[in-house]
């Protein structure tokens, strides 16, 4: 069986409801493990104290909210090559998601630098390029909410998602350019040498992957209701035309 | 396309939305800006790469909405689909249109801003030349944009906001050109980052645009 076959919409149901379960129990489990142990069972920094325990919601936000877009960019091109309802649905519902993770992202991150650097807000390369990123979330659910017909908005936003990601992409560096910042490099690192100690990479990888399942259980549930909804609306078109 | 490209600018001038609009546009916007900032030389001097692309960009909006909004209300896209030249062309036609009217005059009368505000005549020269080479990209990114509101109810409103954050690569390279160039620094690498932009937008626009129009028509 292919996967493919999931882009029925009654499979897909079936098959979402059934893990739905799972997936939320293991988010809460990964979540407040990995949020206790971070925030109760780690050591103050020594320049930071405790202050910097902020990072076990600021890193996984910002990972989803960067990542929630690249689910968008993949569900809008299976659309737009294979024309699957539940891909363009998909995308519709990881936008509010990552819209939200790009908020708490910078959100975490003001309160951080007000810690750290003595002030909330600084145009440096990395909190502009989440700034923008929010510009291309609004952007996004701005279109889907403007257009009607919602095969032609799907359509539509499918192509804004495209050329936002190169754009945004392209923005992202072009920041760099722009301005020097306050903002460190990245810390964790799947190749190179982290700079991190393991005392506090332990429950911030517990975290990250409580997101990750955070975003999938949330992203499930939003499709869910996108489609059912999208039942229904077909539902009462049928039953106007009964009427009429 | 030659056809297109004239009967844009044709229409452009003679029914006085387009060219003249956007071009006085322009102009209020760099005049207001001395009156709103106070006239010392220096302080505008170090505003100015900033103030020039901003007001390039809001005029170039400005005549946005009307790329393809008409000719789809008249059925005049429609017709464009029958027509020999592939959607792609009829775009790029459009776009190069829409840039002879609005970017390319707003480059044409950035000397005469640099004299305003009191620049020397290299920084002019570079000012001239950042927008030459930026002001393109402006317009083709705002053809998508177009060419993505296409039919919607409150597209003119869409727009901008739909499309502003596409302008920041170009906004960026672009002032800093000039920025570099008013302060005497290497400026030859943002100029060519707001050309290589503008290249690689020219390049892939028009067939995103196209693919935009194709939905909102079917």
């Amino acid at each position: 069986m292919s996967i493919w076959n999931y882009a029925n919409p009654t499979l897909f149901m079936s098959l979402s409801k059934r893990i739905l379960p799972t997936t939320t129990v293991i988010t809460l489990v990964l979540i407040i493990t990995g949020t206790c142990w971070g925030f109760f069972l780690t050591p103050n920094d020594y320049q930071q104290g405790s202050s910097v325990k902020i990072i076990f919601l600021h890193v996984p936000a910002a990972l989803i909210a960067i990542n929630s877009w690249f689910v968008m960019l993949i569900s809008s091109l299976i659309w737009l090559i294979r024309r699957h309802h539940i891909s363009a649905l998909v995308a519709k519902a990881a936008a509010p998601i990552g819209l939200t993770m790009t908020l708490v992202a910078i959100i975490t991150g003001m309160i951080w630098g007000q810690q750290m650097w003595g002030t909330y807000w600084a145009w440096d390369p990395r909190l502009t390029s989440f700034l923008i990123l929010l510009l291309f979330y609004i952007g996004y659910q701005t279109l889907w909410r403007a257009v009607e017909n919602p095969d032609v908005a799907a359509d539509l936003t499918s192509i804004l998602c495209l050329v936002g990601t190169i754009f945004a992409i392209l923005s992202r560096y072009a920041v760099n350019f722009w301005s020097q910042g306050l903002h460190q490099g990245a810390s964790l690192s799947l190749d190179k040498e982290e700079h991190i100690h393991d005392s506090f990479s332990n429950p911030l990888y517990i975290c990250m992957i409580g997101f990750v399942f955070l975003f999938i259980t949330l992203l499930l549930v939003r499709t869910r209701t996108e489609v059912l909804k999208r039942q229904i609306d077909s539902i009462e078109r049928r039953k106007g035309y009964f009427n009429a | 396309m030659i056809s297109i490209l004239k009967r844009d600018i044709l229409l452009s001038i003679r029914s006085g939305s387009g060219f003249t609009l956007s071009l006085s546009f322009f102009f209020l916007i760099i005049i207001l800006i001395p009156l709103a900032i106070g006239p010392e030389n220096t302080k505008l001097q170090s505003i100015t790469p900033g103030i020039l692309w901003i007001s390039a960009l809001l005029s170039c909006l400005l005549s946005l909405d009307r790329m393809f909004q008409s000719d789809f209300e008249d059925g005049t896209l429609e017709a464009f689909l029958l027509a020999p030249v592939p959607l792609e062309g009829i775009v790029f036609a459009k776009a190069i249109a829409h840039w002879l009217t609005t970017g390319l005059a707003i480059t044409l009368v950035a000397p005469i801003i640099g004299f305003l505000y009191g620049f020397d005549q290299s920084t002019s020269l570079w000012m001239f030349l950042a927008l030459l080479v930026g002001t393109p990209s402006l317009s083709f990114i705002g053809a998508f944009g177009a060419s993505i509101t296409i039919g919607l109810k409150r597209g003119s409103l869409l727009l901008p906001v739909l499309i502003m954050p596409f302008f920041i690569p170009t906004l960026i390279f672009g002032s800093q050109t000039v920025w570099q160039a008013s302060t005497g620094l290497q400026m030859i690498n943002s100029f060519l980052f707001t050309a290589g932009v503008s290249a690689f937008v020219i390049s892939l626009m028009p067939f995103a645009a196209a693919l935009a129009i194709n939905s909102a028509l079917k």
